[in-house]
């Protein structure tokens, strides 16, 4: 039997979304399959996993997404789901816990991919910003103040979640001074 | 950069990853045997495993063995250039403990 919830999560907060996945995998409601806003969970209370996201490099039908989800699943790593660039990972919860990273430099080249994915849509919703207003401001319409407003909005959330990823790579590099 | 001999540090995991490959082995062999070696401190998680993997190869510190089907996992297995890496940090490791034991013995008194 399954069950569908829908919640909004951002990039930025995929390490909440884990703790929610795991969370849910302990009640029974074990991830299957991810969609926009959507998580399907199939319930099951005889097995307890470790939920894990990660930002791929490339996309997964891309060669070497393709030869990485390989390697992990021969390690134990099953992938549940993905949507678009993100990949779920599970692995049934052992005494050794589940980790995609084991040392900072590699966490660092995580965060740093999802940093550049937000740098990179920043200058098309910056663009939409002033093709909005520009509209507004000639024709007065309500609909395109309220366009306006949305992409304002989003890019401070973006300008937030950059802040907090590049927040967390200052602190990994510091940590590197010292520690592996 | 002037030097002819680089000088390079290992990281504890490409450490315990050029020692479990002596013997040609596959990626979940490598996180085992690590995990053995290090009596379970050491747990090489996969995504860092794979980078370090991919990492050591483009430097020619060990080599992939290509299995004839898919279906075999792919295993790996250093070359002469990572065995000197090893040889070049042990030596490092020996001089670091030497010089931590010592300076921790003269302070015991």
């Amino acid at each position: 039997m399954t069950i569908t919830k829908y919640k909004v999560y951002f990039a930025w907060d995929y390490e909440k979304e884990e703790a929610w996945l795991n969370e849910m995998s302990n009640k029974g409601y074990q991830l299957v399959h991810v969609g926009i806003f959507k998580y399907v969970f199939e319930i099951d209370h005889s097995k307890r996993y470790i939920y894990r996201l990660e930002l791929l490099d490339q996309l997964p039908s891309h060669p070497s997404s393709v030869d990485y989800m390989k390697f992990l699943e021969e390690t134990g790593v099953e992938c549940v789901s993905t949507i678009l660039r993100w990949a779920y990972f599970r692995k049934e919860a052992g005494e050794n816990g589940f980790e995609l990273y084991s040392d900072i430099e590699s966490r660092i080249k995580h965060y740093k991919r999802i940093q550049l994915l937000f740098i990179a849509v920043t200058p098309v919703n910056v663009m939409s910003i002033i093709n909005m207003g520009n509209i507004y401001s000639r024709t007065h319409s309500l609909s395109a103040l309220i366009a306006t407003i949305l992409v304002v909005i989003i890019v401070l959330m973006l300008a937030t979640g950059l802040y907090r990823i590049s927040m967390q790579i200052a602190k990994l590099s510091h940590d590197k001074l010292f520690r592996e | 950069m002037g030097d002819s001999k680089e000088r390079i540090i290992l990281t504890e995991a490409v450490y315990y990853i050029l020692l479990s490959l002596f013997e040609p082995l596959h990626g979940y062999g490598i996180m085992q045997n690590a995990q053995m070696l290090s009596h379970g401190r050491v747990n090489l998680a996969a995504g860092t495993l794979y980078g370090a993997l991919n990492t050591l190869m483009e430097k020619g510190y060990i080599n992939a063995l290509n299995g004839e089907t898919n279906s075999r996992k792919k295993e790996y297995v250093i070359t002469t250039l990572g065995k000197d890496a090893v040889s070049q940090e042990v030596e490092r490791l020996r001089e670091l403990i030497k010089n931590g034991e010592e300076i921790l013995r003269r302070n015991e008194r």
